[in-house]
């Protein structure tokens, strides 16, 4: 292990390792001021970021920041490294590399054949010497597709997960508030319940119920109810109409354990819902949540930065090929992230790492109220990250998460950022609206009035029951 | 591909209409059927979201009127003591959360001074903390008739009380500092929980036996979002004297102590027990 320097005129700073050396890098945010991690000054921040530009990008390959002999998710990080798809950038520093992103010479076809040969810290350090105009652009290079029963990702698409979230999973409040997503547009990356209860029995039903909804309708997408997977895998072998497997997951070996996973149990998960060969267009099958801070939170951070660990993360999401991986960036509270700027930084970050690794990522646009931020830095994170080229987003009804306490992204906000950006839901949902003559397929995203044909049905049922 | 017409412009300054599917709204607290202006939200209902997102804010920012708690509590109540963590501010608190689960040594001072007053041979069986957490107006509102309904139970059950203490800038742990100060044998902590769009005066109880510095939440037995419309103030007043009996017979709170309770249902509305 080697220690860092850079002089900055009369004044040397020191780093004493590379995790201490990107800590300091990092753009100001309470969790690593919590962690004890952050840089003193302003100065040192930028004489850190200098130092991590001259660095040569093999020296994440030999110094880690979570010990190889103690950390799964380590090994896992340089066990599969893709030496062949990294060479063609094995001799740059990191702020070459950074030029070369940027450069018209790169495209999406040679961002995807990079990506296995890149690390979460090579793309964690990378984002530290980025503004937030470079985020974006490098991001919207990357193409990231997945597909079950619709394909997510495409260019100049952008699709959202339904969150029909109740109290107490009442099934007819969620239908209540899947059937007004749907009325909006909404819906086609996933049409997902986070539940009040970890319960096997009242996940069944929900299962059901929603599995019910897709057929009856013919509806191109997916259902998931976000339950821990070890819940999950009880559901299946209940036999149970399972979409696809959810579970949080964290950048370090003891922050997964914290959330009662591990890697072996994330695969047996992978292996048992694509058993059930549900899917019609593709088989990415897994769902996965994040955010930075998880890792602090739970005491398992190894003094490195909130959001490096969250890169880390990405690795561990995509070795299970996921449909769906999302950043729930300002669910954690304002001691990891504490206003609307540093949200909105996150925000940005998490989208770029994870993309440059080839991870299907989303992100859940989202504060709390005892976060200084409010709907305008929503605003702006969800048009960033818009252009950005994001896949996919929450939309709940009118912002307000009634389980959770906390606010995301609406069904108008989605109607909003498609408008503006001239996005589109992922084609088969599209032209399932347009069919069902709730939106036509002309790029004005406006809703139809009021419900027509078989959904009305549907409406008149659930009012009448 | 469907016509569109300019409607006529809406007459009057009142909301549009929501969506023809609002009788929906009747199953869900969720806020559906808005109704649009364009693809965007209509004025009423974002100024209605405005209004839920300032009073969560102010709750958050709000700040423990202690002499009106202490009247509230009524004239029998015995004199509270004031304790503060080690966050000087709001902002400092919402972002340290380690300071707020330590002892100002001011308020070490004070709560030391007063159990030098108590009987040496008789500590005290139960420390109950009233403290704002992330809403001083969920204390300020619900603490005093969940103690209403609460102290009797207690009396009943024989338990010896500490003297109350009420706590600002404070997290859950500071109960365990205040109750070794007090030397009382577990703590009640009634706290202020994160308010939401919906429900700003939530309050959070955990009870924690044989509280010590390195407690965590596997040691605590927790209730939530004890509010009128939540868990009633009888309801929960009945489950904690039931944790705090068992506690004490059990000699152990948190994962190894079960609420065996019936829910309460029915006559005990939270306007009779104010």
């Amino acid at each position: 292990m080697s220690s860092y320097r850079y002089s900055l005129g009369q004044e040397t700073f020191r780093f004493d390792d590379l995790k201490a050396l990107m800590a300091r890098a990092t753009p100001l945010r309470s969790g690593d001021q919590l962690a004890g991690v952050a840089a003193a000054t302003e100065v040192e921040r930028v004489a850190a970021q200098c130092a991590l530009a001259e660095l040569p990008l093999s020296v994440f390959l030999n110094e880690t920041v979570v010990p190889y002999e103690t950390d799964e998710v380590t090994r896992l990080i340089l066990d599969r490294h893709d030496s062949a798809a990294f060479a063609p950038v094995a001799h740059l520093t990191l702020g070459d590399f950074r030029d070369l992103l940027l450069s018209d010479t790169v495209d999406s076809a040679m961002l995807g054949a990079l990506a296995p040969g890149l690390t979460p810290e090579m793309v964690a350090a990378l984002s530290k010497i980025c503004r937030n105009q470079d985020l974006i652009l490098i991001a919207r290079k990357c193409r990231v597709v997945t597909r079950f029963r619709n394909t997510i990702g495409l260019e100049k698409r952008l699709s959202t997960r339904l969150q029909p979230n109740h109290p107490t999973d009442d099934a007819r409040g969620i239908a209540a508030s899947v059937f007004d997503g749907l009325m909006y547009g909404s819906g086609d990356a996933v049409i997902g319940i986070n539940p009040a209860s970890d319960n096997v029995a009242t996940m069944i039903d929900l299962l059901h119920m929603l599995d019910a909804l897709i057929a009856e309708h013919d509806i191109p997408t997916q259902s998931c109810i976000l339950a821990h997977v070890t819940t999950t895998l009880a559901a299946i072998e209940a036999g149970a109409p399972v979409d696809l497997t959810f579970q949080s997951i964290a950048g370090t070996e003891a922050a997964n354990r914290s959330f009662g996973i591990s890697l072996d149990l994330l695969e047996e998960a992978h292996q048992a819902t694509r058993a059930l060969n549900r899917g019609t267009v593709g088989q990415n099958v897994m769902y996965f949540e994040t955010g930075q801070g998880s890792c602090l939170s739970a005491d398992a951070h190894h003094g490195v930065d909130q959001q490096t660990l969250e890169a880390r993360a990405y690795a561990v999401a995509r070795a299970y090929e996921p449909l769906l991986v999302n950043t729930v960036v300002g669910f954690i509270g304002p001691e990891y992230l504490f206003d609307g700027r540093q949200i909105i930084r996150a925000g940005l970050e998490d989208h770029f790492c994870g993309k440059l690794l080839g991870v299907p990522m989303g992100c859940d646009i989202c504060y709390t109220n005892h976060a200084e931020a409010d709907q305008n830095d929503m605003d702006v994170l969800l048009t960033l990250l818009g252009a950005a080229g994001l896949n996919f987003i929450m939309g709940i009804p009118g912002s307000d998460d009634v389980m959770l306490n906390y606010q995301t992204t609406s069904f108008h906000d989605a109607l909003y950022a498609r408008r503006v950006l001239d996005l589109r839901p992922a084609p088969e949902f599209e032209a399932w609206l347009d069919r069902m003559g709730l939106m036509a397929a002309d790029g004005s995203f406006t809703p139809a009035p009021a419900p027509t044909g078989e959904l009305s049905d549907t409406l008149l049922r659930l009012s009448d029951a | 591909m469907s016509t569109r017409r300019i409607p006529p412009a809406p007459t009057g300054t009142g909301p549009r209409p929501l969506d023809p599917w609002s009788p929906l709204r009747q199953l869900t607290p969720a806020r559906i059927a808005l109704g649009r202006a364009g693809v965007s939200l209509p004025t009423a209902r974002h100024l209605e979201f405005q209004i839920a997102h300032a009073r969560a804010r102010t709750a958050v920012h709000s700040e423990l009127d202690i002499a009106a708690l202490q009247s509230a509590l009524g004239p029998t109540a015995a004199q509270l003591l004031p304790v503060t963590s080690q966050a000087p501010d709001r902002a400092t608190y919402l972002q340290r959360p380690d300071l707020g689960r330590r002892l100002a040594p001011d308020s070490a001072e004070t709560l030391r001074a007063a159990r030098s007053e108590t009987v040496p041979d008789l500590a005290p069986d139960l420390a109950i903390v009233l403290a704002d957490g992330l809403s001083a107006l969920a204390t300020q509102s619900s603490a005093p008739p969940f103690l209403a309904a609460l102290t009797p139970r207690l009396r009943e059950a024989g338990l010896r009380l500490a003297p109350l203490t009420v706590a600002t800038q404070a997290r859950v742990a500071l109960g365990d500092k205040i109750a070794q100060a007090l030397g009382a044998r577990m703590v009640m902590v009634l706290i202020g929980e994160r308010p939401g769009l919906s429900a700003a005066d939530s309050l959070g109880l955990y009870l924690t036996w044989n509280p010590r510095d390195d407690s965590t939440d596997a040691d605590r037995n927790c209730l939530s979002n004890i509010r009128p419309g939540g868990l009633s103030f009888e309801d929960a007043a009945h489950r904690a004297a039931y944790l705090a009996r068992e506690a004490m017979r059990l000699q152990l709170s948190g994962v190894g102590l079960k609420d065996r309770t019936e829910t309460i249902t029915g006559d005990a509305t939270p306007d009779r027990i104010a």
